[in-house]
């Protein structure tokens, strides 16, 4: 058994080495670039949204690379997600490929956790329980390792006295992890990472603008498809906060184990002023984290989401009463396969101008109202 | 006596006889927006977030058009109506949808209705009517009366059946089959053209649940459920000369399903098929155009003995 599974930023880092552990061979795909795109954007439906046509491309390109199962997330309650197997599957199959599906299915209770390590049971027989939860763990554990290498970047980045050392730093991160394998090399990598990237040279006294990046969870996470922003911003000097990750999601979907914590309840609580219930996907996660980071004093909010993303379409009917209730300004981008680079950069820099404007205005001590 | 608007929108075609009846049953006045037209699609295009579909923004249209009307708008928060399956994410973010796009808006009826863990229609019934009475023996009768006109509506759906060779299925959300502008009268033109169109509701909820049961993934929403359990039944049946999808630009549902419907019918059946898609610019010299088209491809295919596909790139006989 060969397998694949598609990309969403980083997460292929623990994804990768959990199968390593437990000796399945794995086919991974070359990350999300534009023959990706271009690939699942052929095959796939017109009006869905670009993570599934992305994540399309890359079961593709690892099928042609030799997999012969792919295995892919699914859940994520009434959005589309969790059907995107099922369709993916007719695709693959109407192309003439013959391979295997395995799903992980939500895992929000006990019972979606047992099934999740029943596949993976299947995919390697001659695993025990005890194996497989080991496994499971040590990849929890790694997430949050490679999520945090990947936050001190963005702390970084906006104060390096070297530009673009950060950025060097982490595609030679990138380079040894796709050469190594299982837990102990992975994790060794991740932490001489960090170090690295803590040592790097900066200028303390810089104040940085702060910009929270929210929105639909795939477009904050997968970097190809938002244009690498927080490269982008950091390297205009803005320190970003990215409002949720992998670990982050993960979590959300474990809190029903007691020794697990996610930030859930808080965000929950913070979106109730405009939205009191989820709807699903992430909509109430992008509201309650725009509030959470005003009362943090952000600069301003990036707010990511695909094209006809369900979910974020409700969220964005929200915005312009934050944005004028709270003054803070927010800026939508909705992705595509057709978002052009060099309008997305336009828009990226008259923000930051904008922002850095209304800072200097509230540092002078006069008020400056986004309305 | 207060009045309640009703906007003729989304699942109210599925509700209609049931709110109208509840609603009325309390001793209510029911204010229902008119049919869509240009102006209501206009204003809700205007008042509506720009990348929302076609369906919500009538929706907010339908909502212009009642707020100076009434005292009390009914738009109810709807998470899911069968357990373990929802519709939309835009059906449970509706009432705040409608409140950020559109100001001073009358008071709003926007309860709860999930039945995706159990049903809990009684409760929720309940909740509300004490909008407009507490008297319990009211609510009990308003409830029964509602649940049987809505019992009958459904039934005579199923009437409508009629046996013969010329069916044409439309699929698509109910708030677009059937509503005539949007869906530009496809029906009325199908008729002239000596074809019967009908829906998916003709098929009995147990039918389109045994056939959904057949599909491979695991299925958490109503309309995919009932469209692919038509789709798998007509495939089986072949109770169709034509499938036509009306699927509305921007929709996040039918871009999964339509795609799912169409690859089955193609790969297991020989029913042409035909995927029109709606948005607020679709003219209607277009729709026609493909209308007439499709139209003529099957009463030349039913003349003749060699089937040909409706896409012309592959031909077969039978
Ligand atoms: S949340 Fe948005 S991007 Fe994610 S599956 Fe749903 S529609 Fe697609
Ligand atoms: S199901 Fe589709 S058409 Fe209906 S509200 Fe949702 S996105 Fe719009």
């Amino acid at each position: 058994m060969k397998i694949t599974f598609p990309h969403m930023g980083t997460t292929y880092i623990p994804v990768k080495m959990m199968l390593d552990e437990l000796e399945v061979e794995v086919v991974l795909p070359p990350k999300s670039n534009k023959k990706t795109l271009e690939l699942g954007t052929k095959y796939s439906p017109e009006g869905i949204c670009v993570p599934f046509k992305i994540i399309t491309g890359n079961i593709i390109e690892g099928i042609e690379q030799g997999a012969d199962t792919v295995f892919m997330l699914t859940g994520c309650g009434p959005c589309r997600f969790g059907i995107f197997h099922a369709l993916q599957n007719e695709i693959i199959r109407d192309m003439g490929y013959e391979v295997e599906f395995i799903t992980a299915d939500r895992f929000s209770n006990y019972q979606g956790l047992k099934e999740f390590v029943d596949q993976l049971k299947e995919a390697s027989s001659s695993n025990h329980y005890i194996k497989i939860l080991k496994t499971i763990r040590k990849g929890l554990k790694l997430l949050n390792e490679v999520d945090v290498l990947h936050d001190l970047g963005n702390k970084i980045r906006p104060k390096e006295i070297n530009k673009g050392e950060v950025d060097y730093l982490f595609s030679h991160y990138e380079n040894e992890i796709r050469k190594s394998y299982g837990y102990i090399e992975m994790m060794e990598i991740t932490k001489s990472y960090q170090e690295k990237i803590k040592n790097v040279s900066i200028n303390k006294s810089r104040d940085c603008l702060k910009v929270g990046i929210v929105g639909e969870i795939y477009t904050i996470i997968e970097n190809y498809i938002n244009f690498n922003i927080e490269r982008k911003l950091g390297n205009m000097g803005v320190e970003v906060i990215r409002t949720t990750s992998a670990t982050e999601f993960v979590r959300e979907q474990l809190d029903f184990i007691p020794f697990i914590r996610s930030e859930k309840k808080k965000i929950y609580q913070a979106a109730s002023l405009y939205l009191d219930i989820p709807i699903g996907g992430h909509a109430i996660n992008t509201i309650g984290n725009i509030i959470r980071g005003v009362h943090n004093e952000y600069d301003g909010f990036v707010h990511l989401l695909p094209f006809t993303c369900m979910p974020e379409i409700v969220a964005l009917s929200i915005l312009p009463t934050i944005e004028k209730e709270q003054n803070v300004p927010i800026m939508s981008l909705v992705l595509d396969e057709m978002t052009g680079e060099a309008g997305y950069m336009t828009r990226l820099e008259a923000f930051v101008d904008l922002i850095q404007r209304r800072r200097e205005l509230k540092n002078e001590g006069k008020s400056f109202s986004w309305y | 006596m207060s009045k309640i608007g009703l906007p003729r929108g989304l699942l109210y075609y599925e509700f209609a006889p049931l709110w109208t009846t509840f609603f009325e049953a309390l001793g209510a006045e029911v204010v229902v927006s008119p049919k869509t037209n240009k102006k209501i699609l206009d204003d809700g295009t205007r008042y509506c977030v720009d990348d929302a579909c076609i369906p919500v923004k009538v929706f907010h249209g339908h909502v212009l058009n009642l707020k100076n009307k009434v005292d009390t708008l009914f738009i109810p928060r709807i998470m899911g109506i069968h357990q373990k399956e929802y519709i939309c994410p835009k059906f449970c973010g509706l009432p705040e949808m409608i409140k950020y796009s559109i100001n001073d808006l009358p008071k709003m009826i926007n309860t709860k209705i999930d039945y995706t863990k159990k049903d809990q229609s009684k409760r929720t019934m309940n909740q509300i009517a004490s909008y407009i009475t507490t008297n319990k023996k009211t609510i009990q009768k308003a409830y029964q009366m509602a649940n049987q006109s809505y019992t009958e509506y459904k039934k005579n759906q199923k009437e409508l059946l009629i046996s013969n060779n010329h069916n044409i299925m439309i699929m698509g959300h109910p708030y677009i089959i059937y509503d005539d502008f949007l869906n530009m009268s496809i029906k009325k033109k199908l008729k002239k053209a000596g074809l019967y169109p009908v829906t998916y509701d003709i098929f009995d909820e147990s039918i389109l649940n045994k056939y959904a049961l057949g599909y491979h993934g695991k299925i958490f929403w109503l309309f995919f459920r009932k469209m692919i359990g038509a789709c798998l039944y007509l495939i089986d049946h072949k109770l169709v000369d034509g499938v036509i999808y009306l699927s509305s630009f921007g929709c996040g549902i039918d871009s999964v399903v339509a795609e799912t419907v169409e690859r089955n019918i193609r790969r297991n059946s020989q029913i042409p098929f035909m995927l029109i898609t709606i948005d607020e610019h679709s003219g209607e010299a277009g729709f026609n155009t493909r209308l007439e088209a499709f139209i003529d491809m099957l009463k030349w295919r039913n003349k003749d003995e060699n089937y040909l596909s409706p896409y012309g790139d592959y031909v077969y006989s039978r």
